[in-house]
């Protein structure tokens, strides 16, 4: 920022390298990583009697996998910003606050230490607070209200959480909380304990009973930062988080497992059914955003009951590998999709499905990458969304959970034909008022942005072919259902 | 106690009208989870934990905490002024602090 005063346009560029540094950094540590798991003790502090005191950072198969798609959605989303974010005042804030996002995200996702999650959640949310505010209109700064005290009020819930564990295992290790866990518990402290977790991280995940702030604040905020939030933010501090304490922390039990399933599966249909009658494109793609991590949820909580009930390991895998393909699709074929709303807000200036049509001959790149974002998501075949539910569905047979596996397959067909009315209203149709100004395809980093998206929609689909499979989802599976794997590594240390 | 004070401030959330009420409110449930934490590290008879070679059976307070407590007071004085700065902003686009004066955003 104090460069920024010296050079025009250093920040936006300065910004977009050291992300793309970002990127090329995470794909490494996955090639190099090869179903290891890596350690960073912060600071050196050795463990004393075979007990971690100090922070620790970790790596492995599961959450090197979020780690790329935050920093390349992020690097996309910023570099389609450089255009995007011209119509504002301020960009350098703008710059600083994105970067301080994507940081905390990745603290999140990194962290092997319970309070250190919070600390890195509540640097990504406040920043998100303020990103959502960014336009200071009254829309934003209601938004954004709504979400500062939903938000506040998880955060305290997490705490809380925090609290009663560090009370009863006198450590913050997630490993070490493992080991003091599985040496006996009273049961209803334990229950007591996972639903105020679970609660207050489902708060941040926007899950159906929690979902209230979503649609406002994703809406509301700049589009690259709605394709940031609900691309990768919700599943960073939200559903990862969830996934890893639940795996990896707690011994998961049958009641908890079917609790998490049932909220899934409720997400997944409500959502859907809030946002076919949506007119505002940010909003449909919002509710659109519970529906969809509804799928990954119930998959993983269909994973978690088997596991927990110790019987079929290959289902239990195969649901999991089903749930963390979901998530990863979800971030390149939403991210796309809310870039693709950004395009089409920044040459016409409205939000409104009624008041566009006709922009298929003159934005071909936004219509044709938005179509393929379209098909992915309802589950079309050549795309990543087919394989994916296709490997939820699957499982959720296997596992002879068959009304789950049905709701699933109908809630894709309604998602189908909510965005059949999205391409419909906005690029098929005639234009609603003849008599509009003259309109044309967006600039270049924007156009950029949005055909590597869509071109990773395609690639995501070959991660359905076996051997692939094997060398990027399954170190990932692994690490969680293994209980033992990831906390006798730890300790071991 | 701390449950207590949790309880007033989500009381104050779902009921008030007022956005610096709801803000208040909000301080008062973080002021809550503070002290439970301050409680988790007590021992009774405790002092405060500055080691002395000389005196080894002395009882001390568990230090962790309080250090998680700061952290948290920081992070808390963050949001809380994020919150009234928004608030203030609020407030000059609609000259009331009535939340239900507010909403625009609905469904």
């Amino acid at each position: 920022m104090i460069f920024g005063r010296f050079f025009r346009d250093f920040n936006k560029y300065f910004a977009s390298c050291v992300l793309l540094f970002l990127v090329v950094l995470s794909f490494y540590s996955l090639i190099n990583l090869n179903g290891g798991l890596s350690l960073y003790k912060v600071g050196g502090w050795q463990p004393v009697n075979k007990i971690p005191i100090g922070i620790y950072m970790m790596m492995d198969g599961f959450n090197s996998l979020i780690v790329c798609i935050i920093n390349l959605v992020g690097f996309l989303a910023v570099f389609y910003s450089i255009s995007y974010i011209k119509r504002y005042t301020a960009e350098n804030y703008f710059y600083a606050l994105f970067c301080l996002l994507i940081g905390g995200m990745n603290g999140v996702v990194l962290s092997g230490d319970l309070f250190n999650i919070f600390v890195f959640l509540e640097i990504s949310v406040i920043s998100s607070y303020a990103l959502v505010a960014f336009g200071v209109e009254k829309n934003e700064l209601e938004a954004s209200f709504k979400y500062q005290v939903l938000g506040g009020l998880a955060s305290f819930l997490i705490l809380f959480g925090i609290g009663f564990i560090y009370w009863k295992t006198k450590t913050l290790n997630i490993a070490d909380i493992r080991a003091a866990f599985s040496n006996g518990y009273d049961k209803k402290y334990y229950l007591f304990v996972q639903l105020l977790i679970l609660s207050g991280f489902g708060l941040k995940a926007a899950i159906i009973p929690f979902h209230a702030w979503l649609p406002d604040a994703h809406s509301s905020a700049p589009s690259p930062i709605s394709a940031m939030l609900s691309g990768v933010f919700i599943k960073a501090v939200g559903i990862y988080v969830i996934i890893r304490l639940f795996f990896n922390m707690f011994v998961i039990s049958e009641e908890m497992a079917i609790l998490i399933t049932t909220l899934g599966t409720l997400s997944m249909v409500i959502g859907v059914f809030l946002a076919i009658g949506q007119w505002d494109i940010k909003r449909l793609l919002a509710y659109h955003s519970i529906s969809q991590m509804g799928y990954v949820v119930m998959s993983v909580g269909i994973g978690m009951i088997l596991v927990s009930r110790g019987l079929k390991p290959e289902v239990a895998s195969l649901a999991i590998t089903g749930g963390i393909y979901h998530l990863i699709n979800h971030a390149a074929f939403k991210g796309l999709l809310f870039l693709n709303a950004g395009a089409i807000e920044y040459t016409l200036g409205t939000r409104n499905l009624k008041e566009m049509g006709g922009l298929a001959k003159v934005m071909p790149v936004t219509s044709a990458t938005s179509f393929i974002a379209s098909m992915s998501i309802s589950g079309i075949p050549p795309f990543n969304g087919f394989f994916s539910k296709l490997i939820i569905i699957i499982a959720a047979v296997m596992a002879r959970f068959y009304l789950l596996a049905a709701l699933a397959v109908i809630v894709s067909i309604i998602t189908l034909a909510s965005f059949l009315k999205f391409q419909r209203y906005a690029f098929y149709n005639k234009p609603a008022n003849p008599e509009r100004p003259e309109v044309k395809e967006v600039p270049f980093p924007m156009v950029f942005s949005m055909i590597v998206l869509s071109i990773l929609c395609l690639l995501l689909s070959l991660l359905v072919i076996p051997s692939v499979r094997e060398a990027v989802l399954a170190p990932a599976v692994d690490i969680l259902t293994d209980p033992l794997k990831y906390s006798t590594f730890i300790l071991g240390q | 106690m701390c449950f207590g004070l949790f309880l007033v401030g989500l009381y104050g959330v779902i009921t008030r009208r007022n956005l610096v009420k709801i803000a208040v409110s909000l301080s008062i449930m973080e002021i809550s989870t503070f002290l439970f934490f301050a409680l988790v590290g007590y021992i009774d008879k405790g002092v405060a934990p500055i080691v002395n070679p000389a005196d080894p059976d002395k009882i001390y307070v568990d230090p962790l905490p309080q250090a998680l407590v700061l952290t948290a007071i920081v992070i808390g004085l963050a949001t809380t002024s994020l919150l009234m700065a928004v608030i203030i902003r609020l407030y000059r686009k609609y000259k009331t602090f009535d939340i239900r004066e507010i909403k625009e955003l609905r469904g």
